[in-house]
């Protein structure tokens, strides 16, 4: 049983990792790493909801949804989940923790309608992981997420530097280096098969 | 009225799939372009998925601009898109179903793509029904273009052949199929779009730098 959540958190936060093999979230892989400090705060949250959103999920689609032959309905659920968890974290945290709030207002708000956030519990239900390998997977997604957005911060630092020819600047640079990380992160195919 | 509306419905296409193409130009929705686009086949079903729902998310939203309260808009737009996906989720699963089993994770996630929702509140929700049709049947246009743009590329490099036709009777590149390759191939297609403008219209272009906010 450990062992299985073992290979599911190293799957998903390595081998499949989101951005590099599965390429999700890249809206936000792109426009959050142009500093480190934006990266480091939206791993966080990220994963936070990430996990959290996974488990909510679960258990609707498990205990609600199936016993109700409703699995047509799962995109429109599981979005509504997200969005209704996001929304309620978001008023709750502007009354409890104000200070927080303001460094992860932004934040909250993109995630809603973020790709990434809805794959994990689409995944989920996909491969009918039950409890624990489901907020596993989602763990370890955002660890994953995390890996990536702090690698490509650290090397977009450095890019501001660099000499890049006038019609690569931004994103095409971006994008080619991205390419390159995911390169490299292909040696980690075959490491653990599933 | 009638002289003014034609150029009008026209450049709304057009607009789309050259100056503000959602994939070169505003580089939103990047997941997909990416992820499916490894053989023409692929870019194409996915990209007229996208043109299916974009064109009626635009529509329904523009019906029912009147009735939809502001502070609630966000949420209505979700549900609103999400049920033409999992519409489209259904059809592609009944009619395509190779393909489906390529690429169903990111048919479903076509329920978040920030260009849709983006054009349902830029555009579709201050706009009178046929030019909501038009927006959304063009930006659809552009994302379908560059997804075949981009898969054709890869699938030549990748695989030696074009739309299933074997050309090259061979592997030149394996590496454009696999995942680095269509990281490579986006920079490389933004940066030729960027240089295109730079040399023959002159313009300072924004394009594909701003980054992809939602």
């Amino acid at each position: 049983m450990t062992h299985d959540l073992i290979k599911i958190f190293i799957a998903s936060a390595i081998i499949n990792n989101f951005v590099f093999t599965r390429y999700l979230g890249l809206c936000i892989f792109f426009g959050v790493t142009k500093r480190m400090e934006t990266a480091v705060g939206m791993s966080a949250t990220f994963t936070a909801v990430m996990v959290i959103s996974a488990a909510l999920s679960w258990i609707v689609y498990n205990l609600v949804m199936l016993p109700l032959h409703l699995g047509f309905l799962k995109i429109i659920v599981f979005i509504g989940i997200v969005a209704g968890f996001v929304q309620g974290a978001d008023t709750i945290l502007k009354k409890v923790n104000p200070a927080l709030y303001h460094k992860l207002g932004i934040y909250l708000v993109l995630i809603t309608t973020n790709c990434i956030i809805l794959a994990v519990p689409v995944i989920n239900s996909d491969e009918k992981y039950g409890f624990m390998q489901s907020i596993t997977l989602g763990l370890g997604s955002g660890a994953g997420f995390s890996l990536a957005l702090i690698i490509m911060a650290s090397i977009r630092e450095k890019l501001e530097f660099a000499a890049v020819p006038k019609p690569f600047r931004g994103m095409p640079i971006a994008f080619i280096v991205t390419g390159l990380i995911a390169l490299a992160f292909l040696g980690f195919s075959g490491l653990i098969t599933l | 009225m009638a002289d003014d509306k034609k150029p009008d419905l026209i450049k709304l296409l057009t607009n789309g799939i050259f100056s503000e193409n959602p994939v070169f130009k505003l580089a939103l929705s990047l997941c997909p372009a990416v992820a499916v686009t490894t053989s023409v086949k692929n870019g194409f079903l996915m990209g007229a998925a996208v043109l299916a729902v974009m064109t009626m998310v635009n529509i329904t939203v523009s019906i029912f601009r009147g009735l939809i309260n502001p502070k609630v808009r966000i949420p209505a737009y979700i549900l609103i898109i999400a049920t033409y996906v999992s519409m489209t989720d259904m059809v592609m699963a009944a009619y395509a179903r190779t393909a489906y089993k390529e690429m169903g994770l990111y048919i479903q996630l076509i329920v978040v793509f920030a260009i849709i929702i983006s054009r349902a509140e830029l555009f579709a929700s201050k706009n009178k029904v046929v030019p909501s049709a038009f927006d959304g049947f063009g930006m659809g246009l552009g994302f379908l273009g560059a997804l075949v743009l981009v898969g054709a590329v890869r699938e030549f490099f990748g695989k030696g052949t074009l739309a299933g036709m074997d050309i090259l009777g061979g592997r030149p590149l394996l590496i454009m199929v696999l995942p680095t390759g269509g990281f490579f191939v986006i920079g490389l297609l933004m940066g030729l779009f960027n240089w295109i403008e730079d040399k023959y219209f002159g313009g300072v272009s924004g394009g594909g730098g701003g980054g992809g906010h939602h």
